[in-house]
Protein backbone atom coordinates (compact mmCIF):
# COMPACT_ATOMS: atom_id res chain seq x y z
CA UNK A 1 0.00 0.00 0.00
CA UNK A 2 3.06 2.30 -0.21
CA UNK A 3 1.27 3.71 -3.57
CA UNK A 4 -1.22 5.45 -0.88
CA UNK A 5 1.22 8.08 0.96
CA UNK A 6 0.58 9.80 3.76
CA UNK A 7 1.66 12.86 2.23
CA UNK A 8 -1.23 13.42 0.52
CA UNK A 9 -3.21 14.13 3.30
CA UNK A 10 -2.98 17.33 4.92
CA UNK A 11 -4.01 18.98 1.17
CA UNK A 12 -7.11 17.06 0.96
CA UNK A 13 -8.16 17.02 4.63
CA UNK A 14 -8.02 21.30 3.91
CA UNK A 15 -10.76 20.11 1.31
CA UNK A 16 -12.62 17.83 3.30
CA UNK A 17 -13.53 20.73 5.96
CA UNK A 18 -14.58 22.93 4.02
CA UNK A 19 -16.84 19.98 2.79
CA UNK A 20 -18.15 18.65 6.12
CA UNK A 21 -19.06 22.50 6.60
CA UNK A 22 -20.58 22.97 3.55
CA UNK A 23 -23.00 19.51 4.05
CA UNK A 24 -23.61 20.26 7.66
CA UNK A 25 -24.71 24.04 7.34
CA UNK A 26 -26.60 22.65 4.05
CA UNK A 27 -28.27 20.31 5.81
CA UNK A 28 -29.76 22.65 8.50
CA UNK A 29 -30.98 24.66 5.80
CA UNK A 30 -32.26 21.83 3.51
CA UNK A 31 -34.26 20.67 7.10
CA UNK A 32 -35.54 23.67 7.24
CA UNK A 33 -36.86 23.95 3.43
CA UNK A 34 -38.51 20.86 3.91
CA UNK A 35 -40.53 21.81 6.66
CA UNK A 36 -41.61 24.79 5.92
CA UNK A 37 -42.99 23.07 2.33
CA UNK A 38 -43.57 19.84 3.84
CA UNK A 39 -46.14 21.59 5.96
CA UNK A 40 -47.03 24.89 3.36
CA UNK A 41 -48.54 21.44 0.84
CA UNK A 42 -50.70 20.12 3.01
CA UNK A 43 -51.61 23.77 4.70
CA UNK A 44 -55.72 24.12 4.12
CA UNK A 45 -54.53 27.88 2.47
CA UNK A 46 -54.74 27.13 -1.51
CA UNK A 47 -52.13 30.78 -1.89
CA UNK A 48 -49.89 28.78 0.15
CA UNK A 49 -49.81 25.29 -1.19
CA UNK A 50 -49.29 26.88 -4.51
CA UNK A 51 -45.84 28.84 -3.29
CA UNK A 52 -44.92 25.41 -1.84
CA UNK A 53 -45.52 23.44 -5.14
CA UNK A 54 -44.04 26.11 -7.08
CA UNK A 55 -40.86 26.53 -5.12
CA UNK A 56 -40.63 22.50 -5.08
CA UNK A 57 -41.35 22.26 -8.77
CA UNK A 58 -38.58 24.63 -9.75
CA UNK A 59 -35.75 23.23 -7.76
CA UNK A 60 -36.36 19.41 -8.22
CA UNK A 61 -36.98 20.21 -11.91
CA UNK A 62 -33.47 22.13 -12.65
CA UNK A 63 -29.98 21.01 -11.86
CA UNK A 64 -28.34 21.72 -9.07
CA UNK A 65 -25.32 23.10 -11.09
CA UNK A 66 -27.35 25.56 -12.72
CA UNK A 67 -28.97 26.16 -9.34
CA UNK A 68 -25.33 27.45 -8.20
CA UNK A 69 -24.43 29.31 -11.10
CA UNK A 70 -27.63 31.47 -10.56
CA UNK A 71 -27.30 31.71 -7.44
CA UNK A 72 -23.76 32.77 -7.63
CA UNK A 73 -22.98 34.41 -10.63
CA UNK A 74 -26.38 35.62 -12.49
CA UNK A 75 -28.32 37.24 -9.24
CA UNK A 76 -25.60 39.89 -8.78
CA UNK A 77 -26.08 40.67 -12.45
CA UNK A 78 -30.19 40.76 -11.99
CA UNK A 79 -30.63 41.88 -8.67
CA UNK A 80 -27.43 44.08 -6.71
CA UNK A 81 -27.03 40.52 -3.93
CA UNK A 82 -23.58 39.17 -4.13
CA UNK A 83 -23.36 36.11 -2.16
CA UNK A 84 -19.95 34.65 -0.58
CA UNK A 85 -19.20 31.55 -2.52
CA UNK A 86 -19.49 29.87 1.15
CA UNK A 87 -23.01 31.10 1.57
CA UNK A 88 -24.50 30.42 -2.59
CA UNK A 89 -23.29 26.93 -1.77
CA UNK A 90 -25.21 26.84 0.99
CA UNK A 91 -27.78 28.40 -0.05
CA UNK A 92 -28.27 26.03 -3.60
CA UNK A 93 -27.62 23.17 -1.61
CA UNK A 94 -30.05 23.90 1.14
CA UNK A 95 -32.62 24.69 -1.39
CA UNK A 96 -32.25 22.30 -3.81
CA UNK A 97 -32.49 19.30 -0.97
CA UNK A 98 -35.31 21.14 0.98
CA UNK A 99 -37.74 20.87 -1.88
CA UNK A 100 -37.12 16.62 -2.51
CA UNK A 101 -37.21 16.77 1.68
CA UNK A 102 -40.32 18.87 1.43
CA UNK A 103 -41.58 15.67 0.12
CA UNK A 104 -40.38 13.13 2.79
CA UNK A 105 -42.05 15.52 4.91
CA UNK A 106 -45.55 15.90 3.48
CA UNK A 107 -45.86 11.97 2.60
CA UNK A 108 -44.59 10.87 6.51
CA UNK A 109 -46.75 13.25 7.97
CA UNK A 110 -49.99 11.90 5.55
CA UNK A 111 -49.25 8.59 6.31
CA UNK A 112 -50.11 9.06 10.09
CA UNK A 113 -53.19 7.28 10.40
CA UNK A 114 -56.29 8.72 10.11
CA UNK A 115 -57.32 7.61 13.76
CA UNK A 116 -54.74 9.27 15.49
CA UNK A 117 -56.35 12.20 14.16
CA UNK A 118 -59.68 11.33 15.10
CA UNK A 119 -58.38 10.68 18.41
CA UNK A 120 -56.92 14.51 19.56
CA UNK A 121 -60.20 15.48 18.00
CA UNK A 122 -62.41 13.58 20.73
CA UNK A 123 -59.30 15.14 23.36
CA UNK A 124 -60.30 18.51 21.83
CA UNK A 125 -57.05 19.30 20.99
CA UNK A 126 -56.44 22.02 18.89
CA UNK A 127 -54.93 21.71 15.54
CA UNK A 128 -51.49 23.17 16.62
CA UNK A 129 -51.46 20.89 19.46
CA UNK A 130 -52.35 17.79 17.59
CA UNK A 131 -49.27 18.62 14.88
CA UNK A 132 -46.91 19.63 17.54
CA UNK A 133 -47.55 16.45 19.95
CA UNK A 134 -49.11 13.65 18.11
CA UNK A 135 -48.73 13.94 14.34
CA UNK A 136 -45.07 15.56 13.93
CA UNK A 137 -43.66 13.05 16.43
CA UNK A 138 -44.84 9.96 15.07
CA UNK A 139 -44.31 11.26 11.19
CA UNK A 140 -40.85 12.04 12.04
CA UNK A 141 -39.49 8.69 12.95
CA UNK A 142 -41.19 7.86 9.04
CA UNK A 143 -39.22 10.68 8.05
CA UNK A 144 -35.58 9.92 9.37
CA UNK A 145 -34.70 6.52 6.30
CA UNK A 146 -36.08 9.12 3.23
CA UNK A 147 -33.64 11.78 5.95
CA UNK A 148 -30.81 9.69 5.40
CA UNK A 149 -30.60 8.90 2.05
CA UNK A 150 -31.19 12.81 1.05
CA UNK A 151 -27.93 13.70 3.63
CA UNK A 152 -25.65 10.97 1.61
CA UNK A 153 -27.38 12.80 -1.54
CA UNK A 154 -26.05 16.32 -0.58
CA UNK A 155 -22.66 15.09 0.85
CA UNK A 156 -21.95 14.01 -2.50
CA UNK A 157 -23.58 16.94 -3.88
CA UNK A 158 -21.17 19.16 -2.72
CA UNK A 159 -18.50 18.11 -4.88
CA UNK A 160 -19.70 20.09 -7.24
CA UNK A 161 -18.95 23.90 -5.34
CA UNK A 162 -15.17 23.98 -7.07
CA UNK A 163 -17.09 25.41 -10.09
CA UNK A 164 -17.81 27.95 -7.92
CA UNK A 165 -14.51 28.82 -6.22
CA UNK A 166 -14.52 26.69 -3.24
CA UNK A 167 -11.35 24.30 -2.64
CA UNK A 168 -13.49 21.65 -1.76
CA UNK A 169 -12.20 17.87 -1.27
CA UNK A 170 -12.87 16.96 -5.25
CA UNK A 171 -10.95 20.09 -6.53
CA UNK A 172 -8.32 19.47 -3.57
CA UNK A 173 -7.77 16.23 -5.53
CA UNK A 174 -8.09 17.70 -8.76
CA UNK A 175 -5.04 20.50 -7.62
CA UNK A 176 -3.21 17.73 -6.44
CA UNK A 177 -3.55 15.03 -9.40
CA UNK A 178 -2.47 18.76 -12.13
CA UNK A 179 1.16 18.80 -10.15
CA UNK A 180 1.76 15.06 -10.46
CA UNK A 181 -0.91 12.37 -13.05
CA UNK A 182 0.91 9.73 -11.86
CA UNK A 183 -0.18 9.55 -8.29
CA UNK A 184 -3.93 9.51 -9.67
CA UNK A 185 -4.74 6.21 -8.38
CA UNK A 186 -3.83 7.07 -5.11
CA UNK A 187 -5.73 10.14 -4.61
CA UNK A 188 -8.84 9.40 -6.03
CA UNK A 189 -8.73 6.31 -3.66
CA UNK A 190 -8.25 8.95 -0.74
CA UNK A 191 -11.25 10.73 -2.01
CA UNK A 192 -12.72 7.45 -1.83
CA UNK A 193 -12.09 7.07 1.33
CA UNK A 194 -12.93 10.32 2.72
CA UNK A 195 -16.06 10.91 1.14
CA UNK A 196 -17.00 7.05 2.41
CA UNK A 197 -15.94 7.89 5.77
CA UNK A 198 -17.85 11.03 5.96
CA UNK A 199 -21.42 9.43 4.48
CA UNK A 200 -20.81 6.53 6.91
CA UNK A 201 -20.54 8.98 9.87
CA UNK A 202 -24.35 10.44 7.96
CA UNK A 203 -25.38 7.00 7.94
CA UNK A 204 -24.39 6.10 11.92
CA UNK A 205 -26.26 9.57 12.85
CA UNK A 206 -29.64 8.07 11.49
CA UNK A 207 -29.13 4.83 13.14
CA UNK A 208 -28.72 6.70 16.27
CA UNK A 209 -31.80 9.34 15.67
CA UNK A 210 -34.16 6.25 14.42
CA UNK A 211 -33.83 4.13 17.40
CA UNK A 212 -33.93 7.08 19.29
CA UNK A 213 -37.32 7.44 17.92
CA UNK A 214 -38.17 4.32 18.09
CA UNK A 215 -38.21 4.44 21.60
CA UNK A 216 -40.34 1.88 23.55
CA UNK A 217 -42.50 1.16 20.54
CA UNK A 218 -41.40 -2.20 18.84
CA UNK B 1 -81.05 12.80 38.90
CA UNK B 2 -83.32 10.70 36.97
CA UNK B 3 -81.15 8.28 35.75
CA UNK B 4 -84.02 5.85 36.26
CA UNK B 5 -86.96 8.00 34.97
CA UNK B 6 -84.98 10.03 31.90
CA UNK B 7 -87.55 11.67 30.29
CA UNK B 8 -88.62 13.05 33.32
CA UNK B 9 -90.35 15.94 32.21
CA UNK B 10 -87.92 18.52 34.28
CA UNK B 11 -84.90 17.59 32.07
CA UNK B 12 -83.47 18.89 28.92
CA UNK B 13 -81.82 16.93 26.74
CA UNK B 14 -78.39 16.99 26.75
CA UNK B 15 -77.99 16.33 23.05
CA UNK B 16 -80.43 16.47 20.41
CA UNK B 17 -80.57 15.37 16.79
CA UNK B 18 -83.43 17.08 14.15
CA UNK B 19 -83.76 15.86 11.20
CA UNK B 20 -80.17 14.17 10.82
CA UNK B 21 -79.36 13.26 7.19
CA UNK B 22 -75.81 11.94 6.38
CA UNK B 23 -74.52 10.93 2.86
CA UNK B 24 -71.68 9.71 1.42
CA UNK B 25 -71.63 10.56 -2.20
CA UNK B 26 -74.48 9.35 -2.87
CA UNK B 27 -75.07 6.87 -0.44
CA UNK B 28 -77.37 8.01 2.37
CA UNK B 29 -76.65 6.68 5.82
CA UNK B 30 -78.81 8.41 7.82
CA UNK B 31 -82.29 9.50 7.19
CA UNK B 32 -83.80 12.64 8.74
CA UNK B 33 -82.56 11.14 12.17
CA UNK B 34 -84.21 12.45 15.35
CA UNK B 35 -82.57 11.49 18.26
CA UNK B 36 -82.42 13.00 22.01
CA UNK B 37 -80.13 11.99 24.63
CA UNK B 38 -80.86 12.89 28.06
CA UNK B 39 -78.00 14.15 31.14
CA UNK B 40 -77.08 10.54 32.36
CA UNK B 41 -79.34 8.19 30.23
CA UNK B 42 -77.52 5.11 28.74
CA UNK B 43 -78.22 4.34 25.78
CA UNK B 44 -77.20 1.21 23.28
CA UNK B 45 -77.46 1.34 19.11
CA UNK B 46 -78.16 -2.23 17.75
CA UNK B 47 -78.06 -2.67 14.56
CA UNK B 48 -76.92 -4.94 11.62
CA UNK B 49 -73.45 -3.16 9.93
CA UNK B 50 -73.82 -0.37 7.74
CA UNK B 51 -76.98 0.63 9.51
CA UNK B 52 -75.52 4.04 10.57
CA UNK B 53 -74.73 3.82 14.30
CA UNK B 54 -71.41 4.55 14.06
CA UNK B 55 -72.22 7.42 12.05
CA UNK B 56 -74.58 8.42 14.42
CA UNK B 57 -71.71 8.43 17.30
CA UNK B 58 -69.04 10.08 14.76
CA UNK B 59 -71.61 13.22 13.72
CA UNK B 60 -71.66 13.57 17.35
CA UNK B 61 -67.81 13.16 18.38
CA UNK B 62 -67.65 16.21 14.84
CA UNK B 63 -65.92 13.80 13.33
CA UNK B 64 -68.18 14.25 10.66
CA UNK B 65 -70.42 16.75 9.35
CA UNK B 66 -74.23 16.21 8.46
CA UNK B 67 -75.65 16.86 5.12
CA UNK B 68 -78.66 18.22 6.48
CA UNK B 69 -80.47 18.96 9.87
CA UNK B 70 -78.70 19.98 13.03
CA UNK B 71 -77.09 18.87 16.24
CA UNK B 72 -77.37 20.27 19.30
CA UNK B 73 -74.99 20.04 22.76
CA UNK B 74 -76.79 21.43 25.93
CA UNK B 75 -78.49 24.04 23.72
CA UNK B 76 -75.36 25.18 21.28
CA UNK B 77 -75.54 23.77 17.80
CA UNK B 78 -72.66 22.10 16.86
CA UNK B 79 -71.68 22.96 13.89
CA UNK B 80 -73.51 26.40 13.83
CA UNK B 81 -72.66 29.21 16.22
CA UNK B 82 -75.02 32.78 16.77
CA UNK B 83 -73.33 36.15 15.45
CA UNK B 84 -75.59 39.25 15.09
CA UNK B 85 -78.85 37.26 15.72
CA UNK B 86 -78.18 35.04 12.92
CA UNK B 87 -76.37 31.84 12.96
CA UNK B 88 -73.23 31.57 10.93
CA UNK B 89 -70.75 28.37 10.64
CA UNK B 90 -69.09 27.19 13.76
CA UNK B 91 -65.42 28.67 14.06
CA UNK B 92 -62.37 26.53 15.80
CA UNK B 93 -63.13 28.15 19.31
CA UNK B 94 -66.88 27.26 19.41
CA UNK B 95 -66.46 23.93 18.43
CA UNK B 96 -63.50 23.79 20.95
CA UNK B 97 -66.22 24.69 23.66
CA UNK B 98 -68.79 21.92 22.41
CA UNK B 99 -66.88 19.40 21.58
CA UNK B 100 -65.36 19.40 25.38
CA UNK B 101 -68.30 17.58 26.23
CA UNK B 102 -68.13 14.87 24.25
CA UNK B 103 -65.92 12.18 24.87
CA UNK B 104 -65.16 8.93 22.53
CA UNK B 105 -63.80 5.63 22.61
CA UNK B 106 -63.23 4.07 19.33
CA UNK B 107 -62.91 0.69 17.67
CA UNK B 108 -59.53 0.42 17.29
CA UNK B 109 -58.19 2.06 20.25
CA UNK B 110 -56.41 5.02 18.58
CA UNK B 111 -54.03 5.32 21.07
CA UNK B 112 -51.05 7.26 20.91
CA UNK B 113 -48.09 4.79 20.53
CA UNK B 114 -45.09 7.19 20.94
CA UNK B 115 -46.33 7.97 24.42
CA UNK B 116 -46.74 5.70 27.77
CA UNK B 117 -49.58 4.58 28.93
CA UNK B 118 -49.78 7.31 31.65
CA UNK B 119 -48.91 10.05 29.09
CA UNK B 120 -51.43 9.37 26.62
CA UNK B 121 -54.13 9.43 29.62
CA UNK B 122 -52.47 13.01 30.75
CA UNK B 123 -52.14 14.55 27.41
CA UNK B 124 -54.77 16.32 27.11
CA UNK B 125 -55.07 17.09 31.36
CA UNK B 126 -52.07 19.03 30.49
CA UNK B 127 -52.12 20.86 27.09
CA UNK B 128 -56.42 20.92 26.49
CA UNK B 129 -57.63 21.80 29.91
CA UNK B 130 -54.25 23.16 31.26
CA UNK B 131 -54.52 21.71 34.49
CA UNK B 132 -50.71 21.31 35.67
CA UNK B 133 -48.76 18.05 35.86
CA UNK B 134 -49.10 16.81 39.32
CA UNK B 135 -52.41 16.93 39.53
CA UNK B 136 -52.97 15.39 36.11
CA UNK B 137 -50.44 12.91 37.10
CA UNK B 138 -52.98 12.19 40.34
CA UNK B 139 -55.83 12.06 38.11
CA UNK B 140 -54.59 9.61 35.33
CA UNK B 141 -53.56 7.48 38.75
CA UNK B 142 -57.03 7.16 39.91
CA UNK B 143 -57.95 6.90 36.57
CA UNK B 144 -56.25 3.95 35.57
CA UNK B 145 -56.66 2.29 38.94
CA UNK B 146 -60.38 2.29 37.87
CA UNK B 147 -59.62 0.23 35.20
CA UNK B 148 -56.94 -1.73 36.97
CA UNK B 149 -53.95 -0.28 35.16
CA UNK B 150 -51.67 0.93 37.53
CA UNK B 151 -48.93 -1.70 36.84
CA UNK B 152 -48.62 -0.28 33.40
CA UNK B 153 -48.23 3.26 33.66
CA UNK B 154 -44.87 3.36 32.01
CA UNK B 155 -45.17 1.18 29.39
CA UNK B 156 -46.38 2.06 25.45
CA UNK B 157 -48.98 0.65 24.28
CA UNK B 158 -47.20 -1.55 22.07
CA UNK B 159 -46.94 -3.74 25.23
CA UNK B 160 -50.09 -4.08 25.99
CA UNK B 161 -53.04 -6.28 25.20
CA UNK B 162 -55.98 -5.29 22.46
CA UNK B 163 -58.05 -5.35 25.94
CA UNK B 164 -55.46 -3.66 28.20
CA UNK B 165 -55.42 -0.65 25.25
CA UNK B 166 -58.62 -0.58 25.33
CA UNK B 167 -59.20 0.05 29.01
CA UNK B 168 -56.31 2.56 28.58
CA UNK B 169 -58.50 4.17 26.01
CA UNK B 170 -61.64 4.50 28.18
CA UNK B 171 -59.81 6.08 30.96
CA UNK B 172 -58.03 8.57 28.54
CA UNK B 173 -61.50 9.58 27.73
CA UNK B 174 -63.09 9.78 30.85
CA UNK B 175 -60.79 11.72 32.34
CA UNK B 176 -61.48 14.99 30.63
CA UNK B 177 -65.46 14.10 32.18
CA UNK B 178 -67.29 14.65 29.56
CA UNK B 179 -71.36 14.41 30.12
CA UNK B 180 -72.10 12.15 27.25
CA UNK B 181 -69.14 9.57 26.23
CA UNK B 182 -69.80 7.86 23.25
CA UNK B 183 -68.67 3.85 22.79
CA UNK B 184 -67.96 2.85 19.17
CA UNK B 185 -68.00 -0.85 19.05
CA UNK B 186 -65.31 -0.62 21.57
CA UNK B 187 -65.22 -4.51 21.47
CA UNK B 188 -64.94 -5.67 17.82
CA UNK B 189 -61.86 -5.65 17.30
CA UNK B 190 -61.00 -7.59 20.45
CA UNK B 191 -60.13 -11.62 20.42
CA UNK B 192 -62.99 -13.17 22.21
CA UNK B 193 -61.63 -13.92 25.45
CA UNK B 194 -60.82 -10.12 26.08
CA UNK B 195 -64.19 -8.88 25.51
CA UNK B 196 -64.71 -9.38 29.22
CA UNK B 197 -62.54 -7.15 30.89
CA UNK B 198 -63.78 -4.23 28.67
CA UNK B 199 -66.84 -4.74 29.31
CA UNK B 200 -66.57 -4.90 32.60
CA UNK B 201 -64.77 -1.18 33.35
CA UNK B 202 -67.85 -0.08 31.33
CA UNK B 203 -70.43 -1.63 33.52
CA UNK B 204 -68.54 -0.21 36.37
CA UNK B 205 -68.65 3.41 34.86
CA UNK B 206 -72.03 2.97 33.74
CA UNK B 207 -73.43 2.09 36.92
CA UNK B 208 -71.45 5.20 39.27
CA UNK B 209 -71.85 7.57 36.55
CA UNK B 210 -74.11 10.65 35.73
CA UNK B 211 -72.24 10.86 32.49
CA UNK B 212 -74.75 9.72 29.44
CA UNK B 213 -73.43 7.11 27.45
CA UNK B 214 -74.12 6.01 24.02
CA UNK B 215 -72.98 2.34 23.34
CA UNK B 216 -72.44 1.18 19.80
CA UNK B 217 -72.19 -2.55 20.33
CA UNK B 218 -73.16 -6.20 18.81
CA UNK B 219 -73.04 -7.43 22.46
CA UNK B 220 -76.54 -7.97 23.11
CA UNK B 221 -76.09 -9.19 26.92
CA UNK B 222 -74.21 -6.38 27.82
CA UNK B 223 -76.57 -3.92 25.91
CA UNK B 224 -79.65 -5.50 27.81
CA UNK B 225 -77.68 -4.86 31.42
CA UNK B 226 -76.52 -1.80 30.64
CA UNK B 227 -78.64 0.67 28.76
CA UNK B 228 -81.67 2.21 29.71
CA UNK B 229 -83.07 2.40 26.48
CA UNK B 230 -82.19 0.91 23.31
CA UNK B 231 -82.43 1.97 19.76
CA UNK B 232 -82.67 -0.43 16.41
CA UNK B 233 -81.15 1.33 14.10
CA UNK B 234 -81.41 -0.24 10.07
CA UNK B 235 -81.18 1.15 6.27
CA UNK B 236 -79.95 4.69 8.20
CA UNK B 237 -83.37 4.87 10.53
CA UNK B 238 -84.25 3.82 14.19
CA UNK B 239 -86.73 1.48 13.28
CA UNK B 240 -87.36 0.52 17.09
CA UNK B 241 -86.75 2.07 20.53
CA UNK B 242 -87.80 0.98 24.09
CA UNK B 243 -86.63 -0.44 27.30
CA UNK B 244 -84.54 -3.62 27.07
CA UNK B 245 -87.11 -5.45 28.16
CA UNK B 246 -89.78 -3.91 25.14
CA UNK B 247 -86.90 -4.67 22.59
CA UNK B 248 -85.81 -7.79 23.83
CA UNK B 249 -88.85 -10.13 24.93
CA UNK B 250 -91.08 -8.30 22.55
CA UNK B 251 -89.97 -6.98 19.41
CA UNK B 252 -92.57 -5.25 17.33
CA UNK B 253 -91.15 -5.26 14.03
CA UNK B 254 -90.06 -7.67 11.96
CA UNK B 255 -86.64 -7.08 11.19
CA UNK B 256 -86.11 -6.53 14.76
CA UNK B 257 -87.36 -9.93 15.41
CA UNK B 258 -85.13 -11.24 12.96
CA UNK B 259 -81.93 -9.44 14.02
CA UNK B 260 -82.39 -10.65 17.39
CA UNK B 261 -83.53 -14.24 16.25
CA UNK B 262 -79.15 -14.23 14.39
CA UNK B 263 -78.36 -13.35 18.13
CA UNK B 264 -80.63 -15.87 20.49
CA UNK B 265 -80.67 -18.83 17.91
CA UNK B 266 -76.92 -19.76 18.89
CA UNK B 267 -75.67 -17.13 16.44
CA UNK B 268 -75.10 -17.75 12.79
CA UNK B 269 -70.95 -17.48 12.83
CA UNK B 270 -69.55 -18.72 16.39
CA UNK B 271 -68.26 -15.89 17.08
CA UNK B 272 -71.21 -13.85 18.51
CA UNK B 273 -71.78 -17.02 20.53
CA UNK B 274 -68.43 -16.53 22.38
CA UNK B 275 -69.46 -13.15 22.78
CA UNK B 276 -72.60 -13.47 24.39
CA UNK B 277 -70.93 -15.89 26.99
CA UNK B 278 -68.20 -13.33 27.43
CA UNK B 279 -70.59 -10.85 28.18
CA UNK B 280 -72.49 -12.93 30.10
CA UNK B 281 -69.52 -13.99 32.45
CA UNK B 282 -70.06 -11.27 35.04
Amino acid sequence: MEWLSLDLLPPLLRGFKITLLLTLCSIAVALCCAFLAGLARISKYAWLRGVATAYVEVFRGTSLLVQLFWIYFALPMLLDIQFSALAAAVLALGLNYGAYGSEVVRSSILSVPRGQIEATIALNMTVYHRMRRVILPQAWSMMLPGFGNLQIELLKGTSLVYLITLTDLTYQGMMLRSYDLSRTAAIFAWLLILYFIAAYALTLFIRFAERRAAAGRG
Amino acid sequence: MSQNNPKDEHDKPLVSYRKITKSFGDRTVLKELDLDVYPGEKIALIGPSGSGKTTIARLLMTLEKPTSGTIEVEGEMLWLMPRKGKLVPANEKHLHRVRSKIGMVFQHFNLFPHMTIQRNVTEALVHVLKIPKSEADERAMRMLERVGLQEHTNHYPSQLSGGQKQRVAIARALVMQPSVMLFDEVTSALDPELVGEVLDVIKGIASQGEMAMILITHEMDFARDVADRILFTDGGVIVEEGTPEQVFQNPQSPRLQTFLSRFLNGSSDGRTGSRVAAGAEQ
